[in-house]
């Protein structure tokens, strides 16, 4: 068996309705040989947290224009109830310095800028994909 | 771990099904371990699949399916099979997109499987899949195929209940399409009732069926408007006369053997296929250049193909 796509659901929580950075970041990653699941932006985060569970991502990407990040930390609590913290969560976005330092203390795995390269995001996502599934092994 | 994990799938724990899910979908060890220990379990849900070219609204019309089937009880699981890109492998999957209304409710457990290669419109591992959920304990589960014109007979191997779902105005398509769903669906749906042309699909269909012989179930046309949920109560209602009528998976002795020849020989299609294509064997090398230059024949070469392939297979 050769080894399977990382899976990635690609999501926008919150009340921001721009997700064109989110649909870049979605078809980046599905070119680089990912599985995608990816929402329209707006979710309820106990949809994101059972859409990620039944699904069994194993990164769950926010991407976040306004002020979005700030609820991130509830998804990570949200997570951590269903016992979902092998899913890595990362962030993507327009994250002022003071507010990336939450959100990493809130177990966000890492936050990129505006202007990340994608080949980055796609690294990332590869590395916690093995990491999760060495743990999980 | 595969005991525990069967143990929490036949008591309906969700994060144990999404976990039995992967191990299945991966082909795993314990995917196999689980699947052998789920396998007493099996056979109690019924199984809908849903097939029809890209676009004719198949994942709308799920969603809109779920609401029924809750209403009649039960909880429903769905396998939506999305296709991988050939080259990268990667995927989309955007079936659930559009099953947005029941996505929070409890009762639903939905999940995407990408194609990964596999031609037949299903995934390797979505028949496995449905075994999983049929050992959790949902009643009604529903396959949605990728939109592609080969998808039909696979999921008539795997579902009770066959719909084929097709878009108004597909013109001189459908005689491609036709072919393959004649044999195989139990219940034709015209979607998108709403735009012109409509009506005159449902003709084409029903004049195609006259033309044809039936046993006991005589496929009904409906036309619906999944987007708003019209005519989706009628389609509950066929599935279950459909379901009264006796036909299913679970028909006995021959049919069901029948139906493992069937799976069987897609299955080990599919390894011949990917490893004829694939493996790095310097006889299918010299097979492939007696072939062009003529001095084979095809009937031969795929014999010797098929031998080699067995022989690299069995190869630890
Ligand atoms: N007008 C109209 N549009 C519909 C109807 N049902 C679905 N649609 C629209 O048709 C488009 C495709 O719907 P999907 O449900 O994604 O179709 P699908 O067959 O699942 O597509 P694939 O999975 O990509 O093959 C969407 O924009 C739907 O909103 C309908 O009854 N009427
Ligand atoms: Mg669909």
């Amino acid at each position: 068996m050769h080894e399977r796509p990382p899976k990635v659901l690609v999501t926008k929580i919150g009340l921001d309705g721009h997700d064109r950075g989110s649909r870049v970041v979605a078809s980046f990653l599905r070119d680089a040989g990912m599985e995608i699941v990816y929402t329209p932006p707006w979710q309820e985060i106990p949809t994101v947290v059972k859409l990620a569970m039944e699904e069994d991502v194993d990164v769950i990407g926010v991407s976040s224009l306004a002020t979005d990040h700030l609820i991130v930390p509830r998804l990570m609590q949200a997570l951590r109830e269903a016992g979902l913290t092998d899913i890595s969560v990362i962030v993507g976005g327009i994250v002022p310095d003071a507010d990336e330092a939450v959100l990493l203390a809130a177990g966000v795995a890492k936050v990129f800028h505006p202007g990340s390269p994608l080949e980055g995001i796609a690294e990332e996502v590869r590395r916690l994909t093995g990491a999760r599934r060495a743990l999980n092994a | 771990m595969s005991a525990t994990l069967a143990t929490g799938v036949r008591a309906g724990e969700r994060r144990a099904i999404a976990r039995a899910l992967s191990a299945v979908e991966n082909e795993t060890g314990a995917g196999a371990d689980l699947l052998r220990a789920l396998h007493p379990h099996l056979g109690a849900a019924r199984v809908i699949g849903i097939t029809g070219p890209p676009g004719a609204g198949k994942s709308t019309l799920v969603d809109a399916l779920i609401g029924e089937l809750l209403a009649l009880n039960g909880r429903v699981g769905v396998v939506a099979v999305d296709p991988s890109s050939p080259i990268t492998g990667g995927a989309i999957l955007g079936d659930r997109i559009r099953m947005g209304t029941h996505q929070g409710d409890e009762r639903v457990f939905i999940r995407s499987l990408a194609s990964r290669g596999h031609v037949g419109g299903l995934s390797r591992s979505a028949a496995r899949a449905v075994d999983v959920l049929d050992a959790a304990g949902y009643a009604h589960i529903i396959v949605e195929t990728v939109g592609a014109g080969q998808s039909e007979v696979e999921v008539a191997e795997l579902a009770d209940t066959r719909i084929v779902v097709l878009p108004p105005g597909l013109g001189d398509d459908v005689q491609a399409i036709k072919a393959g769903i004649l044999e195989i669906a139990d219940i034709y749906v015209v979607n998108k009732a709403d735009l012109p042309l409509a009506e005159r699909a449902e003709r084409e269909l029903l004049s195609m069926i006259a033309l044809r012989s039936y046993g006991a179930w005589k496929p009904p046309v409906l036309r619906t408007v999944a987007s708003t949920g019209v005519g989706v109560a009628k389609l509950a209602e066929a599935i279950a006369a459909h379901a009264q009528s006796g036909s299913g998976r679970r028909a006995g002795g021959d049919a069901r053997r029948t139906r493992m020849r069937r799976l069987l020989a897609a299955s080990a299609a599919d390894r011949l296929r990917r490893n004829i294509e694939q493996s790095s064997s310097a006889e299918l090398d010299r097979l492939c250049d007696e072939l062009a230059r003529g001095e084979l024949g095809h009937a031969a070469a795929d014999l010797r193909a098929i031998e080699i392939a067995a022989a690299g297979m069995r190869k630890p």
